[in-house]
Parts: structure tokens; C-alpha cells; sequence
């Protein structure tokens, strides 16, 4: 659903590393989608560098245990986060890609007060399918409760600079 | 391992391509040259931490309205940042602490690096001589080797050199697509 709104938006998709870019390669791939390899933590941050450097609409599919590894880029998203940036928090309770270890989020940690504390106007939850699609059109922070679970499908078989090359090619040509 | 095959430009004299050495009646800074260095390499995008060091090019670059500025948490959320900024057009920089550069060692290795994603780091070198904080030793010792291990080249401008050689080490980045560090030790703030 998400890479379906993403496309109906023109926007470009950055996706954390793991099952999460492995299962968006297998379900919609697209040139606009940025597939994250390594930098655990990074998607919310690589989001808010293309969305501010391109003016595009951007979408960070993150996890919880991503954002918990880099909790300033809440912060950060509050004071700099331009209005067509949207962070899409999967948040299943555990590391998803390593054996399903809890995070904190199982117990007392809530990344939707977190999100508002740190500043963020806009925060979203969505529980159900109808929540989260009426809550694409949205900017910010959106925290999605999602079950834990990896689908069976392989590694992506696009290099790094392929992942690249073919990321930029659906942006402006570079002045300069 | 030794990985700088670029080589340092000639310094040049302050007045020899006909730029002012002096910025209005005041003589120019170093962070002055970092920052002309700066503009002279097409940098239009700036994350940061603070250092001490840093104080007044960071006043200089916020104030700039040809760089989009954004102060981050932590200097790998800025390595992040800087990526997403290139990957949309921009060309950024990282100015940062070498403290800073243990904080991001994974994001260059495996983000920049792995993709091929060029950035400056505009790096103030804590723990160089005539250091007093006990603390800045340990990675003020170990900033060149971990540039060396990771196979990034660095310039070590004094700061009459400090334009040309930021100008060369972000043209150097952009035409390899790699990192690029330019170090300024505690004497450079001194402007020994």
C-alpha cells in the first residue's frame, strides 16, 4: 500500500535496510525506490537529505528498532523536515531482520510520544489497512503497529550502484 | 596504507588570483579561507556538530543563503543527511569534530562508500599538539589512522593554504565520487 501511494504520489522511497527492502523489491520495484544495504538507522536521516536537496515528495519506510539506533533524527525532523516528508515507522516490536529480538517498543518505549516530544507536529498511528492509507497523504512522523514477520524473498539483486544510478537518473540532472 | 595519490595543490598567495586577503577592513580568518574554500568547491548543503573551533564558519555558513544548513544530533545522522542531499542534487559537506568521525565510521564505510556517494568533512583535529583536555587524546591520535584504514585522503592546510586545499579536496570528492577530509589542527586555529 505504501509503495502504492508512493507511486500515485510521484514520490521517491528510501527503505531501511533488511526484509523491509528486500520485500519492497519483491512486491514494487521502481527506479524511485532507494534500497538501503548497510548504515542501520539511516533511512529516516538519507529521507531527510533527498527530500530537502530535491524539494520531491519522500517517503522513509523505517523500523522501530532503526529509529531507536538514531532517536536525534526525531529532532532533527522537527526543526528541519520540510512539508513532503513523510517517516513511516514499521513498528513490529522487535529486529525484524536478525531473529525477531524484542525492542523497547514491546514494553514501555512509544515512538508516537516520542516523535510529538521531540517536536514533530505531525504525528500519525495507524493500526489497520484503512488507517494507514487514509494516513499517506500526511507529512512528519507516522507510526504504523505491524505484526512481526519476514516474507520469504531473496536478496536484491541490484548492486549498490545500480541502486544508485538508477535512484538518480529519476531526478534532475545535477548542475554544476 | 597509504592512499592520498591526489596530490596537495601549490599554495597560493592570498592575493594571487586576485581575491582579497582582507574581508572588509578585517584580515581574514581561517575559518574565513575554510569558508572560501568552501564556496570556491561548490558546496551548497552543510551538516554539522559543533567544536569550539568551528564557532565562527559555522556563523558563516548559516548565514550563507546558497547553503542549506542543518545542524544534526550526531555526526552520523549527518553523514546520512548528506547522502540524501546529494542523491537529490546537492553537493553537502560535514563539518565536524574528529570525535565525530569515530561516530561515523559505519555510515561512510557502508552508505558513502558502498554507493559511491561523495562528501567533504570539514573536520576540527581536537587532540593534535598542544592539546590540554586529556579527553581529545585518544582520537585525536587515531583521527589519521582511521582516515588511512578507511582509505579516505586528507589535507592538512595551514590556513593561508586552507581555500585552495578545501577547494581541491570537494573537487576531488565530486569527480571520484568518494570522501574527501580536510584536517584543521589546533595550531591552524591559532593561525600558525
Amino acid at each position: 500500500m505504501v509503495a502504492g501511494q508512493a507511486v500515485r504520489q510521484k514520490a521517491l522511497l528510501v527503505c531501511n535496510i533488511g526484509y523491509p527492502s528486500r520485500e519492497l523489491y519483491a512486491v514494487y520495484d521502481r527506479p524511485e525506490n532507494f534500497y538501503m544495504l548497510g548504515s542501520m538507522g539511516l533511512a529516516s536521516s538519507i529521507g531527510l537529505g533527498l527530500a530537502l536537496a530535491s524539494g520531491r515528495r519522500v517517503f522513509v519506510i523505517d523500523g522501530d528498532g532503526s529509529v531507536l539506533m538514531n532517536l536525534g533524527t526525531l529532532a532533527t525532523i522537527a526543526h528541519h523536515a520540510p512539508s513532503g516528508y513523510l517517516l513511516i515507522i514499521l513498528d513490529n516490536c522487535s529486529y525484524g531482520s536478525t531473529g525477531c529480538q524484542l525492542t523497547c517498543t514491546a514494553q514501555k518505549t512509544d515512538l508516537v510520544q516520542m516523535a510529538r516530544a521531540a517536536g514533530v507536529e505531525e504525528v500519525g498511528q495507524a493500526a489497520t489497512s484503512e488507517e494507514l492509507r487514509r494516513s499517506l497523504d500526511r507529512s512528519g512522523v507516522l507510526v504504523v503497529r505491524v505484526e512481526p514477520g519476514n516474507a520469504e524473498v531473496p536478496i536484491i539483486p541490484l548492486s549498490p550502484l545500480q541502486i544508485r544510478d538508477r535512484f538518480t537518473s529519476c531526478l534532475p540532472t545535477r548542475t554544476g | 596504507m597509504k592512499v592520498m595519490d591526489i596530490k596537495p595543490p601549490t599554495p597560493r598567495q592570498a592575493d594571487s588570483d586576485g581575491h582579497s586577503a582582507t574581508f572588509g577592513q578585517h584580515p581574514a580568518s581561517p575559518s574565513h579561507w575554510i569558508f572560501m574554500g568552501m564556496k570556491d568547491g561548490g558546496i551548497d548543503f552543510a551538516a554539522s556538530v559543533p567544536c569550539i573551533n568551528l564557532q565562527e564558519l559555522l556563523t558563516m555558513v548559516e548565514a550563507d543563503p546558497e547553503i542549506r544548513f542543518v545542524p544534526v544530533t550526531r555526526e552520523e545522522e549527518g553523514v546520512g543527511i548528506c547522502a540524501g542531499a546529494f542523491l537529490g542534487g546537492l553537493r553537502p559537506a560535514l563539518l565536524m569534530q574528529n570525535s565525530g568521525l569515530g561516530n561515523s565510521i559505519n555510515a561512510l564505510a557502508s552508505l558513502d562508500q558502498l554507493y559511491g556517494l561523495p562528501l567533504l568533512m570539514i573536520i576540527s583535529h581536537r587532540g593534535s599538539s598542544g592539546e590540554k583536555i586529556s579527553g581529545q587524546i585518544p582520537m585525536g591520535r587515531l583521527t589519521a589512522p582511521l582516515l588511512d584504514a578507511l582509505g579516505i585522503p586528507s589535507w592538512t592546510p595551514r590556513p593561508q593554504q586552507a581555500r585552495s586545499f578545501v577547494a581541491h579536496a570537494a573537487a576531488a570528492a565530486w569527480e571520484r565520487g568518494t570522501l574527501a577530509a580536510v584536517l584543521l589542527d589546533l595550531d591552524f586555529w591559532k593561525g600558525i
